[in-house]
């Protein structure tokens, strides 16, 4: 069967954010659409989560009632200055890549005493990865304008860059979808919906550098993990564990081929 | 609320973003219940205390409201922004103009 | 030009001196109109609102986008050359037609951006009342997605 065709096929089969949608155009009107999204561009809603973010970070919580202040992205304790713009990264102390989210989770659990388990098993936008999606709203907020600069020095960050890309690449499931189905293409798109490109470094750049963001269909800030969670769900793949390995080395790949772009998050998505 | 206001040449130019879901009784959920309604109607903008704003919404208000105005004054204006639910809440925050 | 700002400067700084010292009552606080909004036809709001005759003007500035690539945020920006005292937005197709509507003060600017939902495609109008009188603009905006889910 050709791509085509079972993409065609996947769509009729109820991919319910297309099925239910009520498209109104065949083709879109690209100019239109930037139109729309420019009017939009000025306080995005984002900010909100910022706010609260900020407060998060510097107000004691948890068991261990302290701040996070000593919190480490890898660039020292506390420094938050462009640190979102060069995760993932290899961590000595966990002696893993993290991703943003994964390495918060570390934080949250040594500064403050909050279980990783706790916020691993909260539903999106729920509980404690409520309180986390405004962390990330914050930390991504400082490295807004910086230079996408993510290592693959290390070995360990060279094995997971070469496990997402094998990931991305793998096709798999009821309707033998990879990431790549949807996203190694200029161009390509399902019907309105530009799909990037995720392999080129144009595309990984301006992908990864606008996330996480606030969706206007929903009204929800969407971190990475979520996004990545719902991209494998259209991908008819099992939902993966929050923080897992298959994310992080996902997220790996895709921010590497973003080096040298810029990190603009927190970006404003349809 | 997030509120920012700069005064240029006499002109302040006020914006306020509030976090509220303006559920406008219309949603339904994923098993079907009807989400009552739940939105802000009115937003109010005093300077100096004196209003120099009003606003009033119906459920057709997007979720996390936005409004952009601008009035004559100055800098260090003192803005109070109030807004009401249909819910009674309400919520008041000050900020000065810079 | 630069006499005209002077002489809407002076006219603010006047205006907050009289209000500060009470010489003038401030604006009286607007009652949030549920029957407006309760409405259901794009006729009934005009009537409510008074602008049942309210005719297009060149006054009037009204920036929409063309399409909405989501109908839950749709930004609309609505300006008047005239000192508006009201301003209103309608949804002709959504549920009540009455999406927001704003009162200003001799202070304010006749200007106002803000973010609505619309269930569809629809004829967008604004309304501007300056000098007690009511004028209007038009615009279709096409929504690809509908924002009825919120
Ligand atoms: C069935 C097609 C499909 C597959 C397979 C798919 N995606 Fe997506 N992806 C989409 C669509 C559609 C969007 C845009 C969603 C939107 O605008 O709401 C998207 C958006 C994204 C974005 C955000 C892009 C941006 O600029 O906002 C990223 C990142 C992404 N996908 C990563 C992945 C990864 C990694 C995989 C593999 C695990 C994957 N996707 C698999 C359809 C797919």
């Amino acid at each position: 069967m050709g791509l085509g065709l079972r993409l065609g096929l996947g769509l009729c089969l109820g991919l319910w954010l297309w099925a239910s949608a009520g498209w109104v155009f065949a083709q879109s009107s690209t100019e239109d659409i930037t139109q729309y999204r420019d009017m939009l561009s000025d306080s995005n809603p984002a900010e909100l989560y910022i706010a609260a973010g900020e407060d998060k970070w510097n107000t004691p919580a948890g068991p261990k009632k302290t701040n996070l202040k000593y919190c480490d992205l890898g660039l020292g304790a506390g420094k938050l200055e462009g640190a979102a713009a060069q995760l993932p990264r290899y961590f000595k102390d966990t002696d893993r890549v993290q991703d943003l989210e994964s390495r918060l989770m570390t934080c949250l659990s040594q500064l403050q005493g909050i279980s990783e388990q706790s916020i691993i098993d909260a539903p999106f936008g729920e509980g404690p990865k409520k309180d986390l999606n405004e962390i990330v709203a914050y930390v991504v907020s400082r490295s807004k304008g910086a230079i996408i600069k993510v290592s693959t020095q290390h070995p360990k960050e060279q094995a997971i860059y070469a496990l997402g890309k094998k990931a991305f690449y793998t096709q798999a499931g009821p309707y033998d979808f990879s990431c790549a189905s949807c996203h190694s293409q200029d161009a390509k798109r399902i019907r309105l919906q530009e799909l990037p490109n995720l392999t080129s470094p144009a595309g990984a750049a301006q992908a990864w550098g606008s996330w996480p963001a606030y969706r206007v269909s929903n009204g929800e800030f969407w971190t990475m993990q979520h996004r990545l969670n719902d991209c494998l769900r259209q991908q008819r793949w099992p939902y993966p564990v929050y923080g897992s390995d298959l994310t992080i080395a996902l997220s790996m790949f895709m921010a590497v081929n973003a080096n040298e772009g810029l990190y603009q998050a927190p970006g404003l998505k349809r | 609320m997030r509120i920012r206001a700069q005064e240029n040449k006499g002109r302040v130019d006020v914006k306020i973003l509030i976090r509220h879901d303006m559920e406008s009784g219309l949603r339904k959920t994923e098993n079907g219940n009807l989400v009552p309604a739940w939105y802000i109607h009115t937003l109010k903008v005093e300077a100096q205390g004196t209003e120099v704003f009003n606003a009033q919404f119906g459920p057709a208000v997007s979720r996390d409201p936005f409004v952009n105005f601008r009035y004559q004054g100055a800098k260090g204006d003192k803005l109070i922004v109030t807004w009401m639910d249909t819910q009674n809440d309400s919520r008041r925050d000050e900020v000065i103009v810079s | 030009m630069d006499h005209q700002r002077r002489e809407v400067m002076r006219f603010a700084s006047v205006f907050g001196l009289m209000a500060s010292v009470g010489l003038i009552a401030p604006a009286k606080a607007e009652a949030w109109s549920r029957a407006a909004f309760a409405e259901k036809s794009l006729d009934a709001v005009f009537r409510v609102l008074g602008a049942s005759g309210a005719e297009t003007s060149s006054a009037l500035t009204f920036t929409a986008p063309e399409i909405a690539e989501n109908g839950a945020v749709v930004p609309v920006v609505v300006s008047s050359s005239s000192s508006a005292e009201q301003i209103a937005i309608l949804v002709e197709k959504n549920p009540n037609p009455l999406a927001a509507q704003f009162f200003f003060t001799a202070r304010t600017e006749s200007f106002v951006a803000a973010r609505i939902k619309m269930a569809e495609t629809s004829r967008v109008y604004a309304l501007v009342k300056a000098g007690g009188i009511w004028t209007m603009a038009v615009k279709e905006i096409k929504v690809t997605l509908g924002g009825c889910g919120g």
